[in-house]
Formats: C-alpha cells, structure tokens, sequence
C-alpha cells in the first residue's frame, strides 16, 4: 500500500512541475518536455533516478523524465560491455519497445483515422 | 468622404441587401444556431480536409448571400474576401469556382469589417453597383496553422479561445432595402508588447479601443450613441481589458459586447475565453446582429472587427503580436 501512496506523491510531483514550466515559466509543451526529459537522463547520470524508481515504483517510471533516464541508462550499461561504441548502441537498448511502439501504434492510427488537425 | 483622420462617412448610405452564415457542429450547439442560414454536423462538411471544408463553407455562404438578394453572381462586381489560412487559400479558392473579380484581404480576425468597410466604399463611390463581402475560418485548420495540431492534444490556458468554424458573406448594393453602411473607421496597427499566442483577446483589446476613440472623435459621437458596439473576438479576457480602457479614457460605452462572448454564449467550458476567428464577427453581425436589427430590436450597431496580425513565423522568432480594428457602422430604420 505504501508503494501505491508514493508512486502517487512522486508522479504527481514531477507532473507538478511540468505543469509550473508551463503555467508559471510559460514555456511551450515542447520545450516542457524537453526540460523533463534532460532532467530524467541528467539524474541518471548522476546515479539518482534508479533509486527514485526502487522507492516510487510507477510514480517515477511513467513520467516523461523516466524516458530521458532510460536513454542514459542504456547507454552506460552497453558502454560498460563494449567500450565507446557501447554508448551508441545502447541508447535504444533500454527504450526500444517504447520507440517501436510508437511507430507501430502511429502507423495504426494513420491508417485508420484521418490525421489532419 | 473623408472624415477627420481615419473615417469615412458613406453619404449614398449603402445597403447591406442580404447576407448569410454557414457555421459548424459547435457553432449549430451555440446560442445563436437560429441565426445561421446553414450548419454543418462535422467539420468535414463532407470533403476530406479541413481546409477544403473551410473552402465549401465560404462558397455556401457566398451562395446563398447572392440568392437572398435576389442576384445572379454575374450581378456582383467584385468579390471582396480574406480568412486565416496560408495564402488565403479558402477566399481565392472560393473566388475560383465563384468566378467574379477577386480583392483579397488579409486583416486576420478583423478582415469581416475591412471587407465591408471597402466594399461599401466601392459601392458608396460608384466603383460597383453589388459587392460580395465575405470571410471564413476553420477551428481544426487554424489551431494546425498558428498553435498545434488538434490530435496534439495540447493544453489551453484559460485565456485560449476558440477558432470559429464557419463563413459569412453580405452583398453590398447601391440601392434597396436593408441595413445601411453609414460610416467605418480604419484602425492602425498597435503593438503593446504582447507575446502570448493563447491570449489573443488581451492583445487585441488595446487596438480596438484605438479604433472605438478614432472613431468616436473623427465624427463627434459617443458611446451612448449607438444601440450596440460589439468587438470582434476579444472574448472575456480582452473585453474586460478593452471596456476598462475606455473606462479610464471617460467614454465608456452603455450597451458593449463582444462576438466572441455571444456567438457560444457565456458559459461554455471548451472555448475558454471565448471564440475567435475571422469568422466569428463575420458570423454574429451578418447572422444574429442584422437579425435583430431587422426585427426593430437595434437601430445603429457599430462592429469593431479585431485582428491579431502575428504569423507562426514571427512568433517563432519572439516577436510581439500587432493588432488591428476595423470599425463599420450599420443603421436600420429611421431616417433615410
């Protein structure tokens, strides 16, 4: 029950400030995205974002910033197998079934919708 | 004939022989679906992009504006039309399949009253005996051109309006019976450093108060003067701006409303502040407005058409929001 009551808190902070970048720094959608996504790679770097996650469960996974931390995370692990080369290979290592659901979901929806907003 | 710095006073007094308004699913759920001549179930309006349904709307409006006064589009001599899309591709593509002599306008949300505004020139100098005055606008061709696409899915601060989809037109004659064009000022561009896309209305409010004070000096009158003056789109958050405005500068105005306070009502949830669009003065005043002028209900209206002159472009490159009014006064009745 505790791990649902975090993952609650955590998620909803980080949505909290996307939503101040938004309303109060009045920063694009876009820009707001990028910001969490940096945030989610630059605290994984420093070796902060796993923990996040072994305390919030999905709370700190979902969001946006768990994208950013799982391109890093990739990235290291492979550089650590491979070398240097390690770093490009893995950084679809962790997010590629993210990635390819995306495209194959897009391309779903384009077939069967008119996407012309 | 010239008056003061920016007005004209139509002295053959043109009419405004008959006029129509095509609108869409969200303009046909508003409070004044009764004032359309036609409505639209989707925003498809039956073609396969947002943009060609756009196109049909203005055509249908134009139609059945020239049906209404009794004309044959060989009757009209110049087409005059603008909306908001690139190139304004709806009026000239419009004008294509209308085949009349063609003046496009481009005055974003306030190009309904330059249209009038000119055409009853026109027709006030003897340059043409029938003008068709016309615009358009698309929600979902809008949004995808100056915010984001729709299936975006982005959010909208309160202060966000919303793009009305549907056309207006109005056939301006030498002669007959109906609504006349007494006078219009012409606004100039005002800038006051406004950068936010979403808040459209408060841009805008200044240059309409520009336009109303022109207007008010140019030919000695007053608020109290006029059963009606309604801004274009400026929906709650600019009118308040606007009326406070001429407030401090003493001329505040009895009866003032905004089209984009009326033409969803006040209360809607998905407009935000309201509705915007260069059809949304187009809209009410050639539908609700000269319904109730026709009705006895009002006798002199001025329509302060307001524009937001920003492109995508020149918000991406962080720069401000120039704004534009337009002013037209219509009478109905009285002295002829």
């Amino acid at each position: 029950m505790e791990t649902y009551i975090w993952a609650f808190v955590i998620g909803g902070l980080i949505c909290v400030i996307g939503q101040l970048l938004m309303d109060v720094a009045r920063l694009t959608p876009a820009t707001t995205m990028t910001i969490l996504v940096v945030a989610g790679a630059v605290a994984d770097g420093l070796g902060l974002y796993e923990p996040l996650i072994d305390f919030a469960g999905a709370g700190a996974s979902v969001p946006i910033t768990s994208f950013g931390n799982a391109l890093v995370h990739g990235a290291l692990l492979e550089a650590k197998t491979y070398g240097l080369i390690g770093i490009l290979t893995g950084i679809f290592e962790v997010t590629s079934a993210g990635i390819s659901a995306a495209i194959v979901f897009g391309f779903l929806a384009a077939l069967f919708f008119k996407p012309r907003g | 004939m010239l008056k003061g710095h920016q007005t004209w006073i139509f002295e053959n007094r043109p009419v405004i022989a008959a006029a129509a308004a095509v609108g869409g699913p969200f303009e046909a759920r508003g409070p004044l679906a009764a004032d359309f001549d036609l409505l639209h179930g989707d925003l498809w309006a039956g073609q396969d992009s947002y943009e060609k349904a756009e196109r049909k709307m203005l055509e249908e409006a134009s139609r059945r504006a020239v049906d209404k006064a009794g004309l044959r589009k060989e009757d009209v001599q110049f087409f005059l039309s603008g909306d908001l899309g690139n190139q304004i591709i709806a009026s000239s593509f419009a004008a294509r399949s209308l085949g009349v002599p063609f003046f496009g306008l481009y005055g974003a949300c306030s190009t309904a009253m330059e249209g009038l505004a000119l055409g009853s020139l026109l027709v006030d100098s003897g340059a043409a005996r029938y003008v068709l005055c016309a615009t358009s606008s698309h929600n979902a061709a809008t949004e995808k051109q100056y915010r984001y696409p729709t299936e975006y899915g982005s959010q909208r601060p309160p202060t966000a309006q919303w793009t009305v989809t549907g056309a207006a037109a109005a056939v301006v004659a030498a002669t007959g019976d109906g609504p006349r064009v007494t006078a219009a000022t012409i606004g100039r561009v005002v800038d006051m450093g406004m950068t936010d896309p979403f808040n459209m209305g408060g841009a805008m409010a200044p240059a309409a108060v520009d336009t109303i004070v022109a207007h008010f000096r140019d030919l000695n009158v007053c608020g109290g003067d006029y059963d009606l003056v309604a801004t274009g789109d400026l929906g709650r958050v600019g009118h308040r701006i606007a009326a406070d405005l001429l407030q401090k500068q003493g001329l505040a105005i009895p009866s003032f409303t905004d089209c984009g306070l009326l033409i969803y009502g006040p209360d809607h949830s998905m407009v935000m502040a309201g509705a915007s669009g260069t059809a949304c003065s187009a809209a009410v005043t050639y539908g609700h407005l000269l319904n109730r002028m026709k009705k006895g209900e009002l006798r002199k209206v001025l329509i302060v058409a307001t524009g937001a002159l920003l492109s995508p472009l020149s918000y991406q490159q962080k720069e401000s929001i120039p704004c534009i009014a337009h002013a037209v006064s219509i009478e109905y009745g009285g002295k002829e």
